[in-house]
């Protein structure tokens, strides 16, 4: 199969998995206990001002024509809603909040990598030697961590004791600015992330070193250090990228909360203060356009997988 | 040539022949490390209200945000109590939630994982697509997002928490369903006329089971830090109840003057997450073994 064929089936496959996202974003609303339209305006809202709302999402009307007007509203004019506090459409303000969101995730990919390629590969290099015991433990330690606390802990270890360097909140102005600023917070996705990675990379470079065409090369007398660099790494890197795109829904999970800790203008702390303003079509609005994220990654990452190992194409 | 033959020396065939789960699990390191950490975690929450000096609610007004002493091991928070008691209390809730909440997407994964591995056809084609579109949505913000549609507090935690878990159950257990039922114990209990059913439960649960109970050791650590990061919100368990995610966002506030309220739970989180991944990783030696 070559690869433009490759890429078209997997988009028609996305079609039903597109399709159920916006059904499970339409249906939030009818999960809110009670009258939705009451619920999320409060005990003191009008009656006025509750049947406005009724009228303008057509919770009157049977379920499918309110999915029909959902759809035409989202496929058509790309928007869920108006905000309900700042009369502005939900997808202006979500476009708006992209940016930091976006810089935090690709900063925190990067980080992740710096951090576990090396720890993944000194623990390969000999497998259950005190150096791969001990890489071992992180996973198993790391995964414990909560992302918000990591936050506060850099915050009180590495922000306070810099003086300044790394600022305790924000996203930082110009390119050196964001990447100060960003850093922390980077750093904080970066270690949740980590030690699954880690994890995967170890065992598919232990993999890789117990395969054939290594024993070749060793055979042929190149030093070990060039076997794991040029040879080992090089295929490791591909289940790499494959367990970064999996995992990207653990990433974005990650920044929310550490946009808030960051105070960091993000759609993840735009997500929490529409939650707390009761904003229901905002936070409509974000949790479809994470969703759409995470698609496009595992679409993105498939794509690179079969670029990178043409044998992925032929499954 | 030492390099090329030392991997191998680590071969499944040198490891001591498994001798049942009940002879061996005290001599898998991770797996009583484990057992001793989650033990004690469990065994302090429990005790809670005969080991805890105080009363988590009690206001010692003269003492309010206090160093550690005699009195108050791990000072007092803002409102004069207890840091080591609401700690102690805060276990309490966050892990019998923790716990709970893995029951439920457990049970639902593996009954759905059952019926698309077993029946195949349309129940697989739903089922998996259902999976899909769940794993489209990041953990974190589909939990979040649920909780704020169904209103904080600990049972729209256990709803969130089912309607998002269950997905990795389903697949596992569908995995290994669709490799056990092609083994001649099944196809010789369908021969002799055994009943789907009986077949399910009686035949292939106990094979594919284990897998699902490894698993779940991580997930309840997934779940804890979930019901910490929502109680770090402000939409998880609600005040006064003690929780450590709450305890944390409470001490964040105090953190230049007095750092320990916001990293002690935040230590017992970690501590308790390790315990459970280390259980987890010696019942899956166990298993293996076994």
């Amino acid at each position: 199969m070559d690869l433009a064929s490759y890429v078209l089936r997997r988009l028609v496959q996305m079609v039903p998995v597109a399709l159920g996202v916006t059904l499970l974003v339409f249906f939030m609303i009818h999960l809110v206990p009670g009258d939705p339209a009451r619920t999320i305006l409060g005990v003191h809202a009008s009656p006025q001002r509750i049947a406005l709302l009724h009228k303008e999402w057509g919770l009157d009307h049977p379920l499918w024509v309110q999915y029909k007007d959902f759809m035409d509203r989202l496929v058509i004019h790309g928007n869920l809603s108006d905000s309900l506090i700042y009369h502005e459409s939900a997808r202006a303000l979500i476009i708006d909040r992209l940016p930091p969101t976006l810089w935090l995730l690709g900063y925190a990919a990067v980080l992740s990598v710096v951090i576990a390629v090396p720890l993944a590969a000194l623990a390969a290099s000999k497998r259950d030697a005190l150096r791969d015991q001990t890489v071992r433990v992180v996973p198993l330690v790391g995964l414990g961590f909560p992302a918000f606390w990591t936050a506060i802990m850099l915050l009180l270890l590495v922000a306070l004791h810099s003086g300044g360097f790394f600022p305790v909140g924000g996203y930082g102005s110009g390119l050196p600015g964001h990447l100060r600023a960003m850093f922390l917070p980077g750093l904080t996705v970066a270690l949740g992330i980590a030690p699954i990675l880690i994890r995967s990379l170890r065992a598919s470079l232990l993999n890789v070193l117990e395969s054939d065409y290594v024993v070749t090369a060793r055979s042929k007398g190149i030093s070990e250090r060039r076997v794991l660099v040029r040879h080992a790494l090089r295929n490791g890197i591909i289940s790499m990228v494959t367990v970064l795109g999996v995992n990207i829904g653990f990433l974005v999970g990650g920044t929310l909360v550490v946009e808030q800790v960051f105070a960091i203008p993000g759609i993840g702390l735009l997500m929490i203060n529409a939650i707390f303003q009761r904003d229901f079509p905002v936070v409509q609005g974000i949790t479809l356009a994470f969703a759409i994220m995470v698609v496009l990654v595992y679409l993105t990452t498939d794509v690179l997988h079969a670029l990178l190992d043409p044998r992925v194409r032929f499954d | 040539m030492a390099a090329v033959t030392a991997p191998l020396a680590a071969d499944p065939l040198t490891i001591p022949r498994a001798r049942g789960f009940r002879h061996r699990w005290y001599r898998t390191p991770s797996f009583v490390a484990g057992l001793v950490i989650v033990g004690l975690m469990v065994g302090l929450a429990i005790a809670a209200p005969v080991v805890a000096p105080y009363n988590p609610d009690h206001q010692d007004l003269e003492h309010i945000l206090a160093g550690s002493s005699a009195h108050h091991w791990l000072g007092t928070d803002e409102l004069g109590r207890d840091e080591w008691s609401r700690m102690l209390y805060a276990a309490r809730v966050d892990l019998r939630v923790g716990f709970l909440a893995v029951l439920f997407p457990f049970i639902l994964g593996t009954t759905l994982g059952c019926v698309a591995g077993y029946y195949a056809r349309f129940a697989d084609t739903l089922i998996m697509r259902l999976v899909d579109v769940v794993v489209a949505f990041p953990f974190t913000v589909l939990i979040i997002a649920m909780v704020f549609v169904l209103g904080p507090g600990t049972r729209s935690i256990y709803i969130a928490i089912t309607l998002v878990g269950w997905v990795s159950y389903a697949r596992i257990i569908r995995g290994e369903i669709l490799v056990q039922k092609r083994q001649e114990y099944v196809l010789a209990a369908r021969g002799a006329g055994l009943g789907d059913r009986r077949i399910i439960i009686r035949h292939l649960l106990p094979n594919v089971i284990t897998q699902a109970i490894v698993f779940s050791m991580s997930d309840i650590v997934l779940d804890i830090l979930a019901i910490v990061t929502l109680g770090y919100l402000g939409l998880g368990i609600q005040p006064p109840t003690p929780d450590w995610g709450a305890m944390i966002a409470d001490g964040q506030q105090f953190l230049t003057t007095k750092w320990e309220l916001s990293t002690f739970p935040g230590i017992a989180i970690v501590i308790t997450g390790l315990g459970l991944s280390l259980l987890g990783d010696g019942l899956a030696d166990l298993l293996r073994a076994e």
